[in-house]
């Protein structure tokens, strides 16, 4: 038994995609998300209990648009995507085969998805042809805090003279060559948690773990249409990140050696499901990891309203962003930003400096008001 | 963000209410501005959904696409659209012909910059249908389109009015007790700056965060909304071809967000103008004017992205208004100078020599000419270094130079600015014992970046690119 079970308590843990693994790299110095996740705890139940969730959750329009736009691209036997493929990398028609991993028979089960994608993706990768292959549905795997992780991409690996992209389909436009950056950027930080598991596939099968290539080929409709268009997105600094996390959540140890003994998130859920844990005491729980508020967490993490509150209670100056914080010189609560340029507060050493500006500030202000 | 705004969003957690950051208000405010709430399906890029528009508070008009796939029913909507947004475009520019610019302007509000994102979308998937041809358009839908187009690119000129993002309006005149962040949620900004009675600002904020108290202002829907609510809707449309379900749904959705625009809009109308807004309005009516007058000769609508010299000499234009602006800003509103004043490209002081009567010849000049001087005992310190031109918000239009600068004493030569007789005209140069503040900031002015004519653009860009000339292809452009 792992040391985060009893943290989790009596609950499945909640399974992870490319979208929740992806998300843990935008607030990577949180020790409160480093506990919760790698415990696998059910983030939007426990916010829900502490009666602090907030809006998450998809729109159904959205889900649906996403698979019907990715069953266009994949019909056929890929057609549009072949392509795509061929147009990119200048490949004749007869040059791309064409693979379904999921062709397994009749055992669907992860494990021997994954173990045929590793099967396919050797022989791909031994083979020295010059043609492209396509694999549809391949099953990949991810050590996420000493847990397995699954993930079955929509995604689709390309490997072409003997270098392998990881191909993301998405259903928002590029329109006139240009798309949504947030948009754009998500999906890089999706695409990179595929790009790191194939690297440990191949890291695994004794291959050159960077015959994975950083640049994936988005896949996205073209202007107004529903039809398919291509442009390929470089995720190292996606990668990188995620890369960092990830080892993080392995030192997780250091984390919990810091939390008292018998330390449980657990929402002692009832038969039915219910959280019967005080609301209360799982409050205190949560309160004695640490967390690290910014205003990103609250579309990046189903806590952040609740520790948005825990913020603001104790008057963070960082609840009101980061760039804010620096302005304000790193100061960390609004008290003290507020002594110092009110003059009612004598600055230590190192903060004469801001304290000086704030006053100046403040009296700049005052005149100006006035 | 600035410390001042730093500061200020600090002493209003404190407080428990916004704080104004601005003495005056730095954007034109319309006494009849067309107010444009759109709301967009989930998942599609340019889907529209519904709108609440209109230019009187008590009459919104709602419009709906009661299926959102259903293309015909696009189009229905954007006509529907065009009849309201052209008929109120159409007011400003029925003047008969003749003079530089109308004597006024439209302007449209959105709640917030995704707002205009979606102008933008909307105006590029519509401009370039045509009202003949396989797929027929009404033909207001591409001047619509023309127009939307237009005024999402106008909108990217700092200081320009005509198409405007409230929250990003409220921003820059008040500071709240929360982050830029939760700033784009306009019900929450408003309820810390005007909180109903009996609430506090962040009670108010809260309350605004609830999408099932307060929807959100769009384009987005709120996803719970979508899953609850228009899903079963646009599903009875289909069964039963009446859309009174997904109107009175959208209703409950854009009904608050059109209650908060105009709360939004009255607050800033409470502001005084600031000095140079006159002078940025007509620039937007000679732009509006131009556009206008070009569109009823015929013109084609814009093409689809501008070359590389284009996109540079855009660029250019941009960052030119955007520093322009800021400058006016600084001028014109004592609060908006104070970044300045700590960054060091502007110092405040006293007075405390003039030599008023003093004539020199300039450098390469022939007749003596009036060159005061004044000296200032700065009490901010001075980074600007000697040889600058500098001006004081009091009289912009003179230009001093900074001659010596010996510990906080700054020695400056007045230029201009004093008419044209053999003295300075009186007032015309700051008197002993004044208080003064005088910038470092460009003006503007209408001076052009170096950079080649479109006609001239290098090969390695392109060459000169092609003027845009509307094909069959664009006009058949799928929009599913
Ligand atoms: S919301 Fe809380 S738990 Fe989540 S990342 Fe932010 S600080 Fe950490």
């Amino acid at each position: 038994m792992s040391r985060l079970d009893p943290v989790r308590g009596s609950a499945e843990p909640v399974e992870h995609n490319a979208r929740t693994i992806a998300a843990l790299a935008v607030n990577p110095g949180c020790d409160r998300r480093a506990v919760l996740d790698a415990a696998g705890v059910d983030k939007r139940k426990t916010a829900r209990h502490l009666g602090r969730s907030g809006a998450f959750g998809r729109s159904p329009f959205a889900q649906s648009r996403e698979n019907s736009f990715a069953d266009l691209v994949k019909a056929d036997g890929a057609a549009h995507l072949l392509r795509l493929l061929r147009e990119r990398f200048g490949l004749s028609l007869s040059e791309v085969a064409y693979v379904d991993v999921s062709d397994a028979g009749a055992d669907r089960r992860a494990e021997v998805r994954h173990a045929r994608t590793r099967t396919e993706l050797a022989r791909a990768a031994e083979g020295r042809e010059t043609t492209g292959t396509l694999f549809d549905n391949p099953m990949l795997k991810l050590d996420v805090a000493g847990y397995e992780v699954y993930l079955e991409p929509r995604v689709i690996a390309f490997q072409v003279r003997g270098r392998f992209h990881v191909v993301e389909i998405k259903s928002f436009p590029i329109v006139d060559d240009q798309a949504d950056a947030a948009q754009v950027s998500a999906a890089a930080r999706q695409s990179a948690v595929y790009v790191h598991a194939m690297r440990c596939v191949f890291a695994d099968l004794g291959l050159d773990p960077g015959r994975v290539s950083h640049e994936v080929l988005l896949v996205c409709p073209k202007d107004f249409a529903n039809h398919p268009t291509a442009a390929l997105i470089d995720v190292r600094p996606q990668l990188s990140v995620l890369r960092r996390q990830l080892a993080r959540l392995k030192r997780i140890d250091h984390i919990l050696d810091g939390l008292p003994a018998g330390f449980t998130l657990d929402l002692r859920p009832d038969a039915a499901g219910t959280p019967t844990r005080p609301a209360a005491e799982l409050r205190t729980a949560l309160t004695t990891v640490e967390a690290r508020y910014a205003p990103e967490c609250l579309d990046s993490c189903e806590m952040a309203f609740f520790c948005r509150d825990e913020a603001r209670a104790a008057d963070r100056v960082e609840a009101l962003g980061r760039s804010v914080r620096e302005e304000l010189g790193g100061l960390e609560s609004v008290a003290a930003v507020l002594a110092l340029a009110d003059g009612t507060a004598s600055p230590t050493d190192d903060q004469q400096e801001i304290a000086a500006r704030l006053r100046h500030v403040q009296l700049l202000y005052a005149e100006a008001v006035a | 963000m600035s410390v001042l705004t730093s500061l200020m969003r600090a002493r209003a957690v404190r407080r428990g209410r916004a704080l104004p950051v601005a003495t005056v208000r730095h954007l034109h405010l319309s006494p009849r501005p067309l107010v444009f709430v759109p709301l967009r399906l989930a998942g599609e890029a340019a889907a529209p959904l519904g709108a609440m528009v209109g230019a009187d508070p008590a009459d919104p008009r709602l419009l709906v696409v009661p299926q959102p796939r259903n293309r015909e029913l696009r189009f229905a909507f954007m006509a529907e659209l065009a009849e309201v947004v052209l008929t109120y475009l159409d007011g400003f520019g029925a003047e008969p012909a003749g003079g530089e610019r109308f004597a006024d302007a439209p302007q449209i509000l959105v709640p917030n910059p995704k707002g205009i994102a979606f102008i933008r979308l909307l105006g590029r998937s519509t401009r370039f249908r045509r009202p003949d041809g396989p797929y027929p358009v009404p033909p207001s839908v591409p001047r619509l389109g023309t127009w939307l187009t237009f005024l999402a690119e106008r909108g990217e000129h700092a200081g320009s009015s005509l198409l405007v993002a409230l929250t990003q309006a409220l921003g820059a005149h008040w500071a709240t007790g929360q982050s830029a962040v939760e700033d784009g949620n306009l019900a929450a900004q408003l309820g810390w700056i005007d909180p109903p009675p009996g609430l506090t600002g962040p009670e108010a904020a809260d309350a605004a965060e609830d999408p099932l108290r307060t929807p959100p202002a769009g384009p987005d829907t709120d996803p719970g909304f979508d899953r609850l609510v228009l899903e079963r809707s646009i599903a009875a449309y289909d069964e039963s071809g009446s859309p009174g379900q997904v109107r009175a749904a959208l209703r409950t959705q854009l009904e608050p967000t059109w209650a908060s625009m105009w709360q939004a809009v009255e607050l800033l109308r409470r502001l005084p103008d600031a000095g140079s807004v006159a002078g940025r309005w007509e620039r937007d009516r000679t732009a509006f004017t131009r556009e206008y007058r070009r569109l009823a000769e015929g013109g084609a609508p814009q093409g689809r992205r501008d070359g590389a010299v284009g996109a540079a000499h855009r660029l250019a234009r941009l960052e030119a208004a955007q520093q322009e602006f800021a400058a006016q800003c600084a001028f014109d509103d004592p609060l908006a100078m104070v970044e300045h004043l700590l960054s060091g490209k502007a110092f405040r002081g006293t007075v405390v020599e003039v030599d008023a009567a003093r004539r020199i010849v300039p450098p390469g000049g022939k007749r003596a000419s009036c060159r005061p001087l004044v000296v200032v005992e700065a009490a901010d310190p001075v980074l600007i270094p000697p040889g600058k031109t500098v001006r004081s918000p009091r009289r912009p239009r003179q230009r001093a130079e900074i001659l010596r600068i010996e510990g906080n004493r700054v020695t400056l030569q007045l230029l201009d600015g004093m008419g044209r007789a053999a003295v300075p005209e009186p007032g015309s140069v700051p008197e002993h014992g004044q208080s003064v503040c005088y910038a470092d900031l460009d003006l503007g002015g209408g001076r052009r970046p170096p950079l080649p004519a479109l006609e001239e653009t290098p090969w390695t860009h392109g060459g000169p690119p092609a003027e845009y000339v509307p094909t069959d292809d664009d006009a058949l452009e799928a929009w599913s």
